[in-house]
C-alpha cells in the first residue's frame, strides 16, 4: 500500500503519482492506543496531496504530543512496536534511547535531517510537508531520555530551514514544546549525516566522521551522550506514542513492521516520495518492465537484477540475501537502455570525492576504485582494471572511521556482478548506451562544494 | 578480558612503525597504512603490543576490548 | 695541590655536561623533526628514529641533571637550589641562569608528558610538545651567555653548527608540511593521479572521461 506525493522544491519535481495513490480512510484522531485504523496509509504525510501541514491542521489531525510525564516511559512502547531507524542502518530505536537514558551526564537529542544522499528526498519532503510530526517526535525523544538540549540538523536549504524555524516558533508560542529546539545547518556533503560527523559539526568542528569507540550515544555533541535519530524515525515515534505498538504493526511484516518513506526513481526518469508499508512488492513500487536492474539502499546500497527484484518485497529479509538492503528507502529502476557500469562509475567518482580525506585506505582506495571503474566503462578497457578494483575493494573494507569505504565497495561490487554482461560488451568495444546521458542523480555543484565541510 | 588492536584511521598517517614492531599482527597495505589482524591479542605478545601502542608517533594504535 | 682541585673538578664537570646536554638536546630536536615528517635514517628501520629520539632525550635528562647538580655544588658561585627550577630567582646572572631554569622545566614537562602520552589526548600532547622548540632556544641562550666558554674557539663553532642545524630542520619541516595535501583535497588528488585521461571534474560533466570515450552502440 503506497501513497505518493510530490517532491518539494526539487528541480525534477514530478506530478502527483495518481497510479499509486490509495484513497486513505478517515484519519480521525483519538486517545492513545485507539486512533485511526492502523492499516491506513499515509501516516506521516497529509491525507490530501502535498500541502504542507501547519500547526493547527496538525493538532486537529493528531492532537498535541502525548507527553508521558516521566523519562523512560516511551522506551518499552517503542520496543514493542519494533521501530527501527529509518536513516539507513535499521537499528532498533529503543536501544539507543535506552543507552542514552542510562547515561550519567545530561544527554543531547538531535533530529537528523541532513539527507546527504543525492538520490534521496524523503527527509526533505517530510520536513517540508509534516514538520510538526518530526518536532513532536523530537520532544518525545527528549522527554524519554531526560534532555533539554535539542536540535534539528537540516540539509542546507534556506527555504526549508526558514520554514522549520517558523514552525518551531509557532510551537513555542502555542506552548507545545517542553524543550527549546535549535535548527542547525548541515553542509551539503554525502557524509554530513553520519552520526559522528553530525556530532562534530554541532560541536563546532567540520562535519567529518571520527573513529568509534566511543560511540556517539556515549560521547557525542560537546562530549555529552547524544541521541541521534533520523527525522522520519522521530515522526514514527510521535505516532507510536499516540496510537501504540499494535497500531504501528498493523502494516509491514512481523519482522519489519510499519511503514516507511521511499524515494522512487522509476525507469521513466521521474522522482517521487511515497509512504509505503514494509513488505510491499518492489514491482508495485517501480514498474519493472524495461528495467534491467534495481538499486536498493542508495549509493551505499547494491544493484539487484530486475528479474530478482520482481520477486522481492521491500524488506531486509528479501534484500539482504541479494547483498542489498532497504536503507533509507532509495529505489532506482535502471532502464535496459542504460549502461549500468557507466552509471556506477559516475557515482563511484562522486563517492570517492566525498571522502573526507581522513583515513588512508579511504582517500587512497576509493579514487583508485573509481578510476578503475571509469576504465571498465570505456571501450576495450585494460583487463587488469577489474582485478585491481577487487584488490583495492578488499583493502578499504572495514578500514575507515565510518562506513563510507564499505558502502562504496558494496555498491561497486554489486555493479561488477550484476552488469558483468555489459563488462564483456565493453571488452569487445561495445556499449548498450554510447550516448551516456546521466541517469542516477548527483548534485550539480559537486566541484563547488569540494572544500565545504562546515 | 580479551583485547584487540584497532587503528584509528583518522589519526594514522602511515608512519609504519607498528608493522616493524609487531609483524605478528600488523602488515602494511600498498599505501603504507597498517592492516591489523582482527583477533584477540595473544598473551605472549603483550609486551610487544604495548610497545607498539605507546610508540605509535600519532597515537593511532589502540588496545580495545575485543568485539 | 695543583691542577684539578675538588672545586675545579665540579666546575669542569658542570661546563662539560652542559655542552654535552646542548648537543644532545639539539640531536633530540633534529630527530623529533625527522619523526614528525616521517623521515628515516638511511639504512635503518623506522623505529630507530623514534627510538633514538626518545633515548637521546632520556640521556639528555641525565646530563642536564649532572650539569645542574655540579653547578650547585660548585663553591665558586652560590646557586640556591630553588634557582634551578624557579626562573630568574638566582642572584648570580639571573637572566641567563633563569633561561636555564626555564629550559629544565620545559624538558622535564616534555619528558613526563611523553612518558604518559599513551594515556593522554593526542591533541594535548602535541600542543605541549611544541614547547620543545622553546626549551631548545632557552637552553642555547643559557649556554651562550651563562659563561664565556661557548663564545670562542671550537665550542663557538659547535654552537653555530647546532643553531644552523636546528634552523635548517625547522625550515625543512615548514616547507615539507606546506607540500602536504589538506585532507579535503586528498581524494581529488588521488583521483587526478589515477585518471590520466581526465581529472576529478564534477561527475557527469561533458568533460567526464567515460563520456568522451563512449564506445559504439551494441544495437
Amino acid at each position: 500500500m503506497t501513497y505518493g506525493t510530490t517532491v518539494p522544491y526539487s528541480a525534477s519535481s514530478p506530478g502527483p503519482r495518481g497510479s499509486q495513490r490509495v484513497s486513505p480512510g478517515p484519519a480521525g484522531t483519538g486517545p492513545a492506543g485507539t486512533g485511526p485504523a492502523g492499516g491506513d496509509l499515509p501516516r506521516l504525510l497529509p491525507v490530501h496531496g502535498a500541502v504542507p501541514v501547519d500547526l493547527h491542521t496538525h493538532v486537529s489531525r493528531y492532537a498535541a504530543p502525548p507527553y508521558f510525564g516521566h523519562p523512560g516511559q516511551l522506551i518499552p512502547v517503542l520496543k514493542a512496536a519494533g521501530l527501527t531507524g529509518r536513516g539507513g542502518a535499521a537499528f532498533p530505536v529503543y536501544r539507543k534511547l535506552q543507552a542514552v537514558a542510562e547515561a550519567r551526564t545530561r544527554p543531547v537529542v538531535i533530529g537528523n535531517g541532513a539527507e546527504g544522499e543525492p538520490a534521496s528526498d524523503k527527509d526533505k519532503s517530510l520536513l517540508w510537508i509534516s514538520p510538526h510530526l518530526v518536532l513532536d517526535g523530537l520532544q518525545l525523544a527528549a522527554e524519554a531520555v531526560g534532555s533539554q538540549a535539542v536540535a534539528l540538523y537540516v540539509h542546507r536549504n534556506a527555504r526549508l530551514q526558514e520554514r522549520l524555524r517558523a514552525a518551531v516558533a509557532e510551537r513555542a508560542a502555542a506552548g507545545i514544546d517542553r524543550a527549546p529546539v535549535e535548527i542547525i545547518d548541515a553542509p551539503p556533503r554525502f557524509l554530513a549525516g553520519e552520526e559522528s560527523a553530525l556530532a562534530s559539526r554541532i560541536s563546532g568542528q567540520p562535519a567529518m566522521p571520527r573513529f568509534k569507540p566511543p560511540r556517539v550515544f556515549e560521547r557525542g555533541v560537546v562530549g555529552r551522550p547524544t541521541l541521534v535519530h533520523n527525522v522520519e524515525t522521530l515522526a514514527h515515534m510521535a505516532l507510536i506514542a499516540r496510537y501504540g505498538p499494535a497500531w504501528f504493526r498493523a502494516v509491514g511484516t512481523p519482522g519489519e513492521p510499519g511503514s516507511m518513506l521511499c524515494t522512487l526513481h522509476p525507469a521513466d526518469g521521474r522522482r517521487d516520495v511515497v509512504e509505503t508499508a514494509l513488505g510491499t512488492p518492489l514491482r508495485e513500487l517501480l514498474r519493472l518492465d524495461g528495467t534491467q536492474a534495481v538499486l536498493s539502499g542508495g549509493y551505499h546500497g547494491a544493484w539487484v537484477p530486475a528479474a530478482d527484484a520482481a520477486r522481492m518485497t521491500l524488506s531486509n529479509e528479501d534484500l539482504q540475501p541479494a547483498g542489498a538492503f532497504v536503507g533509507a528507502g532509495v529505489l532506482v529502476a535502471l532502464p535496459a537502455t542504460r549502461c549500468g557500469i557507466a552509471e556506477t562509475a559516475r557515482v563511484a567518482r562522486y563517492l570517492a570525492l566525498e571522502s573526507a580525506g581522513q583515513c588512508g585506505p579511504c582517500f587512497n582506495g576509493l579514487p583508485r576504485i573509481a578510476a578503475a571503474l571509469d576504465e571498465v566503462a570505456s571501450p576495450r578497457p585494460d583487463p587488469r582494471a577489474v582485478t585491481d578494483m577487487i584488490r583495492w575493494a578488499g583493502l578499504v573494507e572495514g578500514r575507515g572511521a565510518c562506513h563510507h569505504p564499505d558502502g562504496t565497495t558494496r555498491f561497486v561490487r554489486s555493479a561488477l556482478h550484476v552488469f558483468r554482461e555489459e563488462i564483456r560488451n565493453h571488452s569487445a568495444g561495445r556499449c548498450v548506451d554510447p550516448a551516456r546521458e546521466p541517469f542516477l542523480p548527483l548534485p550539480a555543484d559537486t566541484a563547488l562544494a569540494a572544500a565545504d565541510w562546515s | 578480558m580479551k583485547k584487540e588492536l584497532r587503528v584509528d584511521p583518522t589519526a594514522c598517517s602511515g608512519h609504519g612503525l607498528c608493522a616493524e614492531l609487531l609483524p605478528e599482527l600488523i602488515t602494511l597495505d600498498e599505501w603504507g597504512y597498517p592492516i591489523v589482524a582482527r583477533e584477540p591479542v595473544p598473551r605472549s605478545l603483550d609486551r610487544h603490543v604495548r610497545r607498539a601502542v605507546t610508540d605509535c608517533p600519532t597515537l593511532a594504535l589502540r588496545l580495545l576490548p575485543a568485539s | 695541590m695543583n691542577g684539578i682541585t675538588q672545586s675545579t673538578a665540579l666546575w669542569y664537570a658542570s661546563r662539560a655536561t652542559g655542552v654535552v646536554s646542548l648537543l644532545l638536546l639539539t640531536g633530540v630536536v633534529l630527530l623529533g623533526v625527522l619523526v614528525n615528517r616521517q623521515g628515516r635514517l638511511p639504512g635503518l628501520p623506522r623505529f630507530v628514529v623514534t627510538g633514538l629520539h626518545r633515548n637521546l632525550s632520556l640521556l639528555g635528562v641525565v646530563f642536564v641533571a649532572i650539569h645542574v647538580i655540579t653547578a650547585v655544588l660548585d663553591p665558586y658561585v652560590t646557586i640556591r637550589i630553588v634557582a634551578i627550577v624557579l626562573p630568574f630567582s638566582s642572584a648570580y646572572k639571573p637572566l641567563w641562569l633563569g633561561l636555564g631554569a626555564i629550559s629544565l622545566d620545559l624538558v622535564l614537562a616534555l619528558i613526563l608528558t611523553s612518558l604518559a602520552r599513551a594515556r593522554m589526548s593526542r591533541r594535548l600532547w602535541r600542543s605541549l610538545h611544541w614547547l620543545s622548540y622553546a626549551a631548545w632556544v632557552s637552553a642555547l641562550l643559557h649556554s651562550l651567555f651563562s659563561s664565556t666558554d661557548l663564545q670562542h674557539g671550537v665550542l663557538l663553532y659547535l654552537t653555530i653548527a647546532c643553531t644552523l642545524a636546528v634552523v635548517a630542520a625547522v625550515i625543512w619541516r615548514i616547507t615539507h608540511a606546506g607540500r602536504e595535501i589538506p585532507r579535503e583535497e586528498r581524494a581529488a588528488a588521488t583521483l587526478t593521479m589515477m585518471s590520466p585521461r581526465g581529472g576529478p571534474q564534477a561527475p557527469g560533466s561533458p568533460r567526464d572521461g567515460a563520456r568522451r570515450r563512449a564506445p559504439e552502440n551494441v544495437r
